[in-house]
């Protein structure tokens, strides 16, 4: 019926939807063929026991598994409040009316937004080798909260500066207008606010935070201070068997999918009240 | 300009050689105004005439390019005057009502209370409740912004200035963002605010409203004050031919009848005033 109107004798032309169902067919019937081939082909036996060896599971979970899970946890938390407090600083900075202050603020962002964040934790890591004496209190956490907290600020430093440049320049007008100093307008009235509106975006924040901590192996932890990845990756190497970096990855979802869920949770409600 | 107005007072603000420029945009052309105590005084004119952005020199929301302007005796452009000190005595209520969102009602109106003039947790909520009740809304205490109807807010705006005990109250085209059928709430708030005594500067479109309030009208054109005097002047029987083609846009232009004040022809010119585009005007407050 889609043709009924061109007069052209076009038996042929499938019209569009017609089409579009063919191609939709298509491409079930090639994954289909795929997944057969590979269910056919594969050997599930020598992947079990790379992958998932039921007995190097259990070792992993019984031996550092909570320590590790414990420490990646810590690692982050720590860091984000640091980033949190240290970014909000350097938003307030960036957008002062003081130009040092923003040209400090925005060296510093572009600094470290700018850097591979390993090559932030291998400096750290040589510190106390070039200032000799310097200590980093609550090692190792200290050590590892201030690295990753200084590549967390400038991200959330972005991030905050634009949330409080969402918020309408009525809110201040009508704040400073009840006689409420800048300050006190912004602790009151702007930032939380900002706050309300980059809850989403920081929570994402928070994610690539979980995974960047993974990265702190470098800094040269004891064995205490392993985090998931360190862990798994070790024990993987010593039974040459990734059965244990499978489970630590896990448990970086186990973190990970939840806070995307509120993620889009949140950015729908927000989407809504709009 | 005329000075027939009525002076009942002391000076509460005023104005002199008043001049503001966006850039090479010359907004404000010498302004000169004086707004004593208990008087409403009302400011109309057509869009980009530089209403808001007299009013809001006022309250230094913008900086005057020239001029001086003294609020109660204080040259409040002195780099040396506590602006906030002076703000607190003055209540501002925008076009666009900017409650604070993330606070209920009741704390719109005690956030300041509290913060800025230190006043108690207990003594802040009742003076909010009082003044909820008076605009009509005790029972939207707890509520939240977002859920109030434009009227609503404006008029918990009204409150949360009015919480401040200000001395003067400054209106930006207050109804100009309502629906039609909202309006009537909240100019009823403002007659009241006017018959107990508030000193009010109001930017406004509605021209039933400055007829019947205020005790003094300016019209403003270009940037300067074209007019001025009582409304039966200067609404009634305009004598510049600016103020009579304004009037006569904003007022049914079909329907030449400046005498009428009842509802009905307010709404009229409202919708007339909206079908021409014209964007809506602060009301003036007479000071007490
Ligand atoms: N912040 C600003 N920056 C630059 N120009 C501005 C600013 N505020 C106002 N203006 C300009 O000043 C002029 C007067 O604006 P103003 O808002 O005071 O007019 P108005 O009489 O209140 O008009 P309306 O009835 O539309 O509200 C306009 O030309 C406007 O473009
Ligand atoms: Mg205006």
């Amino acid at each position: 019926m889609s043709t009924a109107i061109t007069d052209a004798p076009a038996k042929k032309k499938l019209s569009p939807r017609r089409r579009a169902q063919r191609i939709r067919w298509t491409q079930y019937a090639l994954l289909v063929a795929f997944v057969i081939a590979f269910a056919l082909g594969a050997d599930w036996g020598q992947i079990q026991s790379v992958f998932f060896r039921s007995d190097l599971v259990k070792a992993t979970l019984t031996e550092g598994l909570p320590n590790a899970f414990k420490n990646t946890l810590v690692y982050t938390a720590g860091a984000f409040v640091l980033g949190l407090l240290l970014g909000t600083v350097l938003a307030l900075m960036r957008l002062s009316s003081v130009g040092p202050y923003r040209w400090i603020s925005t060296a510093w962002i572009e600094f470290f937004r700018g850097l591979p964040a390993i090559v932030v934790f291998i400096a750290f890591s040589l510190l106390p080798l070039a200032f000799e004496g310097l200590v980093i209190p609550y090692d190792p956490y200290g050590t590892v909260w201030v690295a990753l907290g200084l590549v967390a600020s400038a991200y959330m430093a972005e991030t905050i500066r634009a949330g409080i440049q969402a918020v309408p320049p009525g809110q201040i007008e009508a704040a400073r207008s009840l006689g409420m100093p800048a300050g006190v307008a912004t602790r009151k009235i702007i930032l939380p606010q900002a706050f309300r509106i980059i809850t989403p975006p920081l929570t994402n924040e928070v994610i690539l935070l979980v995974k960047d901590s993974s990265l702190v192996y470098v800094l040269g932890l004891s064995a205490a201070g392993y985090e998931l990845t360190k862990y798994g990756r070790d024990l993987a190497s010593s039974n040459a068997n990734l059965t244990p970096l499978v489970v630590a990855g896990f448990c970086y979802l186990v973190i990970t999918l939840p806070l995307s869920y509120v993620v889009r949770r949140m950015e729908a409600r927000q989407k809504k009240e709009r | 300009m005329s000075s027939s107005a009525t002076h009942r007072g002391a000076a509460v603000v005023e104005v002199t050689d008043l001049h503001k420029s966006f850039g090479s945009n010359h907004v404000l052309r010498g302004l000169d105004a004086t707004i004593r105590q208990g008087e409403v005084v009302c400011v109309i004119g057509p869009s980009g005439s530089g209403k808001s952005t007299f009013l809001r020199c006022i309250n230094l929301l913008e900086q005057p390019t020239s001029g001086s302007i003294k609020v109660g005796g204080e040259e409040v452009t002195d780099p040396d005057c506590d602006i906030d000190a002076i703000r607190r005595n003055m209540g501002m209520v925008f076009q666009q009502f900017n409650l604070f969102p993330h606070l209920s009602v009741l704390d719109n109106c005690t956030v300041a209370q509290t913060t800025v003039l230190k006043r108690g947790k207990e003594e802040a909520e009742t003076k909010a409740r009082d003044n909820l009740e008076k605009v009509g809304l005790s029972d939207k205490a707890d509520a939240y912004p977002a859920q109030l109807s434009g009227g609503q807010q404006q008029r918990v705006a009204i409150a949360r200035a009015l919480s401040m005990d200000p001395k003067l109250m400054l209106f930006d085209e207050p109804t100009s963002a309502l629906d039609p059928e909202l309006v009537g709430d909240v100019l009823s708030v403002m007659r009241r605010l006017a018959t107990e005594g508030m000193t009010m500067f109001v930017v406004t479109h509605e021209m039933a409203f400055a007829r019947e309030v205020a005790d003094r009208v300016i019209f403003m054109d270009g940037g300067s004050i074209v007019e001025e005097g009582v409304p039966s002047q200067v609404i009634g029987s305009p004598t510049e031919e600016r103020t009579r083609v304004f009037l006569q846009r904003v007022l049914d232009p079909t329907h030449v009848d400046p005498g009428a004040e009842d509802e009905a022809h307010a709404e009229r010119h409202r919708a007339a005033a909206a079908a021409a585009g014209s964007t809506p005007g602060v009301p003036l407050d007479p000071q007490r």
